[in-house]
C-alpha cells in the first residue's frame, strides 16, 4: 500500500510540475485582482479548479456578482461528472468516504494520469498519491506567486506554459500506439472540439463535455456495430 | 474583499466537488449496462483529444509556431518511447531554446 502511495507520488509528479507556473501566475493575478494572500490561497485550497479560478479572477475585476461567478464555476466543472463515472469504473472498491476524499483531487490532469493507467484496477493509495502531490504544488505555489510574484525568466517561464499539454500527450501517445480505437477516439474529439472552437459555438468547460462525450458515443456506437457485424458473418458462415 | 467573497468561495468549493464527487461515490458497485460502461471506458482518450486541440497551438498567444512546435516535439518524443516525464522535460527544454533565441 505504501509502495502504491509513492509510486502514485511519482505518477502525479509531472503535475506538479506542470501546474507550477499556472499556479505561480495565479497568484500573481490574484494579487493584482487585489485578493489577499489569504483569501488567494484559500480559493486554490478549497475550490481546486485551474480553469475555474483564472476565470472568476477575470469576473470579479469586472465586478461580477458572487452567484454569476458560483454558477460559471459549475457550468466550467460539470465535465467532471463524465470524468469521475468513467473512473469510478476502474478505481478499486473503498468505503464511500474514501472515495469522497480523494474525489475532491480529481482534475483534468489528475484524472487523465488515473485513466490512462495501464492496470485493471487502480489502487485507493494510488490515487491518493496522485492528487496530493499535484494538490500541493497547486496550493504551494499559489501562496508563493502572491509573495513573491512569478520570477522566473521570461524563457523558462513561457517555456513551462506547455507542460500539461505535453503531458496529456505523453499520456495519449502509448495508448495510441497500442489500439487504434484509441487514435479514433482522440482525433474524432479533438476535431470536434477544433470545430466548436473555430465557429465559437460553446464556452470551453462545454465545448470539453460535448466534444468528448461526442466522440466517446459515436466510436463505441462503430465499434459496437462492427462487433455485432463480424458475428452476424460468424453465424451466417457457419450456417451456410 | 469581505464576508462576500467568503460566500462566494464556498459555493465555487461546492459546484467543484459535486461533479467529482458524487459518481465515484453514488455509481459506486453500480452495475451499468455494457453501452454505457463502454461509452465510459471511452471517455479518458477522448477528453485527452478534446484538452489537448485545439489548446495546445494557442498555448501562447499570437504564437501559434510556440504550440506548434511544442505539439511536434511532445508526439515525437511520446512516439519514440519516452515516458511522460521526458516527454514533458525534453518540450520544456526544446521550448525554452526556442523562446530564448526568439
Amino acid at each position: 500500500m505504501k509502495n502504491q502511495f509513492i509510486a502514485g507520488l511519482k505518477a502525479g509528479l509531472s503535475i506538479a510540475i506542470g501546474y507550477f507556473p499556472i499556479a505561480l501566475t495565479f497568484g500573481l493575478l490574484a494579487k493584482t485582482t487585489g485578493l489577499s494572500l489569504m483569501e488567494a490561497t484559500a480559493m486554490s485550497i478549497f475550490v481546486y479548479a485551474g480553469a475555474a479560478q483564472y476565470i472568476s479572477l477575470n469576473l470579479i475585476s469586472f465586478g461580477v456578482d458572487p452567484v454569476t461567478i458560483v454558477i460559471n464555476t459549475f457550468i466550467v466543472n460539470i465535465r467532471h461528472f463524465l470524468m469521475t463515472a468513467s473512473l469510478n469504473e476502474k478505481m478499486h472498491r473503498a468505503p464511500k468516504w474514501v472515495k469522497a476524499i480523494y474525489s475532491f483531487g480529481i482534475t483534468d490532469e489528475s484524472f487523465s494520469v488515473l485513466a490512462t493507467g495501464k492496470e485493471d484496477k487502480i489502487p485507493t493509495a494510488y490515487a491518493f498519491g496522485v492528487t496530493i502531490i499535484a494538490y500541493g504544488s497547486w496550493v504551494i505555489f499559489t501562496a508563493a506567486g502572491h509573495v513573491v510574484g512569478a520570477n522566473l525568466p521570461e524563457f523558462l517561464q513561457v517555456a513551462m506554459s506547455i507542460a500539461l499539454y505535453a503531458m496529456f500527450i505523453g499520456l495519449l501517445v502509448p495508448a495510441m500506439k497500442a489500439n487504434r480505437k484509441v487514435v479514433m477516439l482522440a482525433a474524432l474529439a479533438a476535431a470536434i472540439h477544433c470545430i466548436i472552437y473555430i465557429g465559437e459555438l460553446l464556452s470551453t468547460g462545454w465545448a470539453i463535455l460535448i466534444s468528448t462525450l461526442g466522440s466517446a458515443i459515436l466510436i463505441e456506437i462503430i465499434y459496437a456495430r462492427r462487433g455485432k457485424n463480424v458475428t452476424a458473418l460468424q453465424k451466417e458462415m457457419e450456417e451456410s | 474583499m469581505g464576508p462576500t467573497y467568503w460566500w462566494m468561495l464556498f459555493g465555487m468549493a461546492l459546484v467543484t466537488y459535486i461533479p467529482r464527487m458524487v459518481p465515484l461515490t453514488f455509481l459506486d458497485g453500480k452495475e451499468l449496462p455494457p453501452i454505457v460502461s463502454g461509452v465510459l471506458s471511452n471517455i479518458p482518450y477522448a477528453v485527452l483529444g478534446a484538452l489537448i486541440f485545439p489548446a495546445i497551438i494557442f498555448v501562447q498567444e499570437g504564437n501559434i509556431l510556440f504550440g506548434i512546435i511544442g505539439a511536434a516535439t511532445a508526439f515525437l518524443i511520446a512516439f519514440l518511447g519516452g515516458g511522460v516525464m521526458p516527454v514533458v522535460l525534453g518540450t520544456i527544454g526544446v521550448l525554452a531554446i526556442y523562446s530564448f533565441f526568439m
